[in-house]
């Protein structure tokens, strides 16, 4: 197993929950202790991303494959996928037909994902398995020392998952056949907003942003800015962006990476500031909670942003003051990831803040994908 | 020792203890929570700092040796 270790190191892999953390290493890492477990990551908490239910749902095999195979791989006995309520069903069933057909050695469970935007974090993962709380932790450790059960755990994205299983079946070679050098093999991405077929795709990495677009059916009209990577992206500019390549090399000048894979156009006859600030909104309701500038900060942050769209501009000072005062403080990287979205947005929208002080605004298109706040 | 002082925010209920003990290197936000610079401990106010993060009663600061 140590030699698909290598393979996969030669492949280049790396993980597709949006961290892009080389594999190898996790896998080495988590190989080197004791009776560790591995947990394959289909929370998908990002609501503006389908690819990791997309691929359980048409290919939950796959996933179940490289699962299998990661546990084989670190010495674990035990595997865990934590799947998106709409398709844990589908998982179970995949789950049950290979034990039927007792095809592994190792015990796959299936559980259901907490429906919550933080509960994809990987600390969030274990102690939602092991606790019911869909919160991060503090990490006092990594988790590849001391996870699930205080044992080293392995937590994979499933779509990570998938790519492992095809990397053992045809090699490392055949998955740098597309990608780029740096950044070989393919990805799901998402695409919504603006165009005219959304949904999920499979795209070499690099290809360019407006490449595409036009596999998603091509732009829904003219666009102003693209959201790229997820609601912790970046917002670049339409006519910059779309010729870029989509890795992070690619994307690397607009302080961007590809992320979890969502690309979101934005049309002409939307606000960017508007539609940034209803994005914020649903984060700043999306905390665990648990940290204090996240908990205060994060609805603070989309009030102000919520008074510079509507023309109050005069808060734009302490709207940076207090993304200056939520950025990097907290136990996971939610509030870092809000407050980069609203530089982003004031950096590309800023050039509009003048006519929404005029009042001049009249972009009232929803291009973003928000889930109403209800009972939980 | 090159330390740096670290808030633990889960952990943190701003209290404000701390921020009474050593105001030369902690601030508050506008929420009532600890900033803290990334920045080493200058060595003369290391032994403050090991009494302030003994006198934090949710255990929520820590000094932590800078690796490089």
């Amino acid at each position: 197993m140590r030699a698909l270790i290598a393979e996969v190191d030669r492949a280049g892999l790396t993980g597709r929950g949006g961290a892009g953390f080389p594999t190898a290493r996790k896998l080495a890492a988590v190989a080197a202790g004791h009776a560790p477990v591995v947990i394959g990551n289909g929370t998908e908490g990002e609501p503006a991303s389908a690819k990791d239910k997309v691929l359980m749902a048409r290919s939950p095999h796959l996933v179940l494959d490289g699962a299998v195979l990661a546990a084989q791989m670190v010495g674990a006995s035990q595997v865990v996928i934590v799947a998106h309520r709409d398709v844990r069903d589908i998982l179970g069933r995949a789950a049950a037909e290979r034990r039927r057909a007792r095809l592994d050695q190792v015990r796959v469970t299936i559980r259901t994902a907490a429906d919550r935007f933080v509960a994809g974090q990987a600390s969030a993962v274990v102690r939602w398995i092991e606790h019911g709380v869909p919160a991060p932790t503090a990490m006092p450790s990594r988790l590849s020392d001391r996870g699930l059960g205080g044992r080293p755990t392995l937590v994979q994205n499933v779509e990570t998952l998938a790519h492992l299983a095809l990397i053992a079946r045809y090699g490392a070679q055949w998955f740098r056949s597309v990608g780029t050098p740096a950044e070989p093999g393919s990805m799901l991405v998402t695409v919504v907003g603006a165009v005219r077929e959304p949904g999920v795709l499979e795209i070499a990495i690099g290809t360019p942003a407006d490449q595409v677009l036009d596999l998603a059916g091509g732009p829904a009209g003219p666009l102003q800015a693209l959201l790229l990577g997820g609601y912790f992206g970046v917002w670049a500019d339409a006519a910059q962006a779309v010729g870029r390549p989509f890795s992070a090399a690619g994307l690397a000048g607009f302080g961007a990476e590809p992320g979890a894979g969502l690309i979101a156009p934005l049309p002409v006859g939307a606000c960017g500031l508007a539609e940034t600030a209803r994005v914020v909104r649903y984060l700043a309701g999306e905390s665990a909670g648990q940290c204090g500038p996240c908990r205060f900060g994060l609805p603070a942050v989309a009030s102000e942003l919520e008074r510079v769209a509507a023309g109050r501009t005069a808060g734009l000072g302490l709207l940076r003051r207090w993304l200056g005062q939520v950025d990097g403080r907290g136990g996971c990287a939610h509030p870092s990831g809000a407050v980069r979205l609203v530089r982003s947005a004031l950096r590309t929208f800023g050039a509009e803040l003048s006519q929404h002080a005029a009042g001049l605004c009249g972009g009232t298109a929803q291009a973003l994908p928000v889930p109403s706040p209800g009972p939980r | 020792m090159r330390a740096r002082l670290r808030v633990d925010f889960i952990a943190c209920k701003g209290r404000g203890l701390c921020v009474e003990a050593l105001p030369e290197l902690i601030t508050l936000d506008d929420w009532g929570f600890p900033i803290v610079s990334g920045r080493p401990v200058p060595p003369l106010l290391v032994p403050d700092a090991r009494e302030t993060v003994r006198a934090c009663p949710l255990l929520a600061l820590r000094l932590e040796r800078v690796v490089r």
